[in-house]
């Protein structure tokens, strides 16, 4: 809701949204939909980085796999209870967060993307080698142990809202970043990095602030997705999945709220409902990605969005436009 | 009297339910899951679609006098896409069975699926032999291969046709370590050697430093404990560094008719590999094989095609004979029948699910020895089912009582 709309018009666009997410598991198949919140929320945290600091990471994967993991082995050999285990991959991905950015905040473009891809290889060969992980295998058969001690999330329904209030809190910490000081300060630097520093901000802590966040979100979207699919395995560490996540956050629209959001529906969705259409899949998401780079430069979102709120309010000016961070000499 | 009468009614009626033939949903639906556009779509795809409905065209379309439905989607090798699927399948779309599922990481994930909500699991496509071991279901059949057949088919069926000394290329993750430390003990039960092993990383495109090793070892046998691409490679690069010219044989723990098929012979030839099924075999398998390539343009059915066939006929014939599609009762009269059809004869089904049937030591022949189109193998030894695969008592499966 970056557009100037009525207090009113806001609490009734709220109401729908909340509605359509509660009644949503009566009508859409639950799993199918706590797959799309998870991938949600990793594209949303990849999308804090990209869309509102201009850090190309290409190596998200290996936050969101690696909390997979450690969740899925804690949760299944240590016993640990569902909650514990998703804060303790969660925080395992934020330090492997300020690992990387300690290293590669000092670069830019580029050489930044280049330097988060050769750690997140590094971390998917620990993972293919490492005893815990099961190799090939993966971790299969996670309990789902009842959270808090009460709540029986066996029952994929319970489960779902489970999962929609972690995506709601989660999705609630990356408005309010956005929407604050600190993340004014992110936007700053994204449009010209050199007056930011001029005007006396210390650019790397920012920049590391927002690593080691994306990276604390993207591994709390990878630790839900173990209790979700109840196994962790090397698809989720593995370079494609960094990838996956550039493709919904373009497709949805960098640097607008609720592309990344949009963008993961429609990929997940596609990777679902077209299983039944084989390789076809493949093409239809290669076809579906030139239409939008062709077609919707700032993605779904960020086309429609603009249009949408002309349309409701002519001659309203859209104040925070979303504005996609270009892929500038700087970004690039 | 009256209401005598009316007791002996209802107790017939009680007494006639079980028996009358129950079909849930009134179809019988089956799921062909598998890789259509990756790695394995060769050995399995649309081939095992194809496969599945000729095995329901087969029993008539029709089982107790309702229709059966096949219908497949593409798993993309990801466990967590397969495991929707699976999920979907069963919960929103009345799914029987699953069939196939190539990959051992999202067979295993589809596994636990089917066990719990209690569905029958055809595994044809899945090679790791936990599935009949820690990971095994009472609703899971494992159909056409394992771990365990490959590596020690391989092993002890070489060492028995004279390769005595091994050296092992291993890709260095836990699935090549196994493959090489199950071969490794094959060879040395047999009575050979194993001289040595070199570790290589996953995805490897150049081997020319492992091959010299493997060739300096002077061993009779250089075993491939790897998979897909890097089996393609090293294959490849051997043929070039004249490994197999210079008298040493390769022996391939994880190649398929179609790996061949896509190396040629003049690269494959000599390399030795382990298979439950090849279309050249007999007149049976050659007569399934002809109608077969009528359907898929022309390419012989993989092991991993036929097995399909085999257990979604097996399947089909138990549902008859249970008169129910109830998976419990249809599991237990799987178990209570044996197999037979073109690839297995008199074929034992195991508590753990694995499905006993022979596997074949097959020479990949020389470009001049072959007649034609995909005549690629010449039979070297037959391994019987209890060489062939893990003893029962070995595999730490729940559900064998020790």
């Amino acid at each position: 809701m970056q557009m100037t709309m009525s207090p009113t018009a806001r609490l009734i666009l709220a109401a729908v949204i909340a509605l359509l997410a509660l009644a949503a598991p009566y009508v859409i198949y639950p799993v199918f939909l706590m797959k799309a919140l998870c991938f949600a929320l990793f594209a949303c945290a990849f999308n804090l980085l990209i869309g509102y600091v201009g850090l190309l990471s290409f190596g998200h994967a290996a936050y969101f796999g690696m909390a997979a993991y450690i969740t899925a082995y804690s949760v299944k050999a240590w016993g640990w209870p569902t909650e514990i285990g998703i804060l303790a991959g969660t925080a395992v991905a934020a330090v492997m967060g300020v690992v990387v950015g300690v290293l590669a905040i000092r670069r830019h473009g580029i050489y930044f993307a280049m330097i988060t891809l050769a750690l997140a290889q590094m971390v998917y060969f620990f993972c293919l080698q490492a005893k815990f992980t099961g190799g090939e295998d993966g971790i299969q058969a996670v309990p789902r142990r009842p959270l808090l001690g009460v709540l029986d999330i066996t029952d994929n329904h319970v489960l779902y809202y489970v999962v929609l209030a972690i995506f709601v809190a989660a999705f609630a910490v990356i408005y309010r970043t956005i929407h604050s000081p600190f993340g004014q300060v992110l936007k700053a630097i994204r449009e010209n990095e050199t007056r930011a520093v001029s005007l006396g901000y210390r650019v790397e802590r920012y920049k590391l602030m927002a690593l080691t966040l994306s990276a604390a979100l993207a591994g709390l979207a990878g630790s839900t997705k173990a209790i979700v699919f109840q196994l962790a395995s090397l698809t989720d560490v593995q370079w494609q999945m960094s990838g996956e996540v550039v493709l919904m956050t373009l497709v949805g629209g960098m640097g607008t709220i609720f592309g990344p959001v949009v963008g993961a529906f429609v990929i997940v969705g596609m990777q679902n409902y077209l299983a039944e259409a084989g390789e076809w899949v493949l093409v239809i998401q290669g076809v579906i990605f030139v239409v939008v780079v062709l077609a919707f430069r700032r993605g779904i979102v960020g086309e429609l969005a603009p249009r949408l709120a002309r349309l409701v309010r002519p001659g309203a000016q859209a104040t925070d436009t979303p504005q996609p961070a270009r892929l500038t000499s700087d970004a690039r | 009297m009256k209401k005598g009468l009316w007791t002996s009614c209802v107790a017939a009626l009680l007494a006639a339910t079980p028996a009358a033939a129950q079909v849930s949903d009134d179809v019988v639906k089956l799921g062909v899951m598998n890789d259509q556009s990756g790695l394995y779509a060769d050995i399995t795809g649309q081939g095992s679609v194809i496969a599945a409905r000729m095995a329901v065209e087969d029993a008539g379309g029709k089982v107790l006098g309702k229709p059966i439905e096949v219908i497949f989607a593409d798993h993309q090798n990801k466990p967590d896409v397969g495991s929707s699927i699976a999920n979907r399948w069963i919960d929103a779309e009345q799914v029987d069975t699953i069939v196939d599922v190539p990959t051992s990481s999202v067979g295993l994930a589809v596994q636990q699926i089917t066990k719990t909500k209690k569905r029958i699991f055809l595994m044809s496509g899945p090679a790791s032999s936990d599935l009949t071991g820690k990971a095994c279901s009472p609703y899971g059949f494992h159909w056409t291969y394992d771990t365990y057949m490959l590596a020690n088919g391989t092993g002890n069926a070489l060492v028995k046709a004279g390769g005595d000394t091994w050296f092992f290329l291993t890709s260095d993750y836990a699935f090549g370590h196994a493959l090489e430390r199950d071969t490794g003990a094959a060879v040395k039960a047999a009575g050979g050697k194993v001289l040595g092993a070199v570790r290589h990383p996953l995805n490897t495109s150049d081997f020319s430093s492992f091959l010299l090793q493997a060739q300096a070892s002077k061993a009779k046998v250089i075993g491939l404990a790897n998979a897909g691409g890097d089996t393609i490679n090293s294959i490849k690069q051997a043929a070039e560094f004249g490994i197999v010219s210079g008298g040493q044989r390769l022996a391939g723990l994880l190649v398929f008719v179609t790996d061949v098929h896509a190396l040629g012979l003049k690269t494959a030839q000599g390399l030795v590999v382990t298979e439950s099924f090849y279309w050249d075999l007999n007149d049976e398998t050659r007569a399934f094989s002809k109608r077969f390539m009528e359907k898929s343009g022309g390419k012989p059915p993989s092991m991993v095609q036929a097995g399909v066939y085999s257990a979604v006929a097996h399947y089909l014939k138990a549902i008859k004979e249970a008169g129910t599609d109830d998976a419990d009762k249809v599991a237990a009269k799987m178990r209570e029948m044996k197999v037979n059809d073109f690839m297995t004869k008199d074929g034992e089904i195991r508590i753990d699910g694995r499905v006993m049937r022979n596997a074949y030591l097959f020479q990949v022949k020389k470009p001049e020895e072959s007649k034609g189109p995909w005549d690629y193998y010449k039979l070297l030894a037959t391994i019987k089912p209890e060489d062939a695969f893990r003893p029962l008592d070995q595999g730490d499966c729940p559900l064998v009582k020790k």
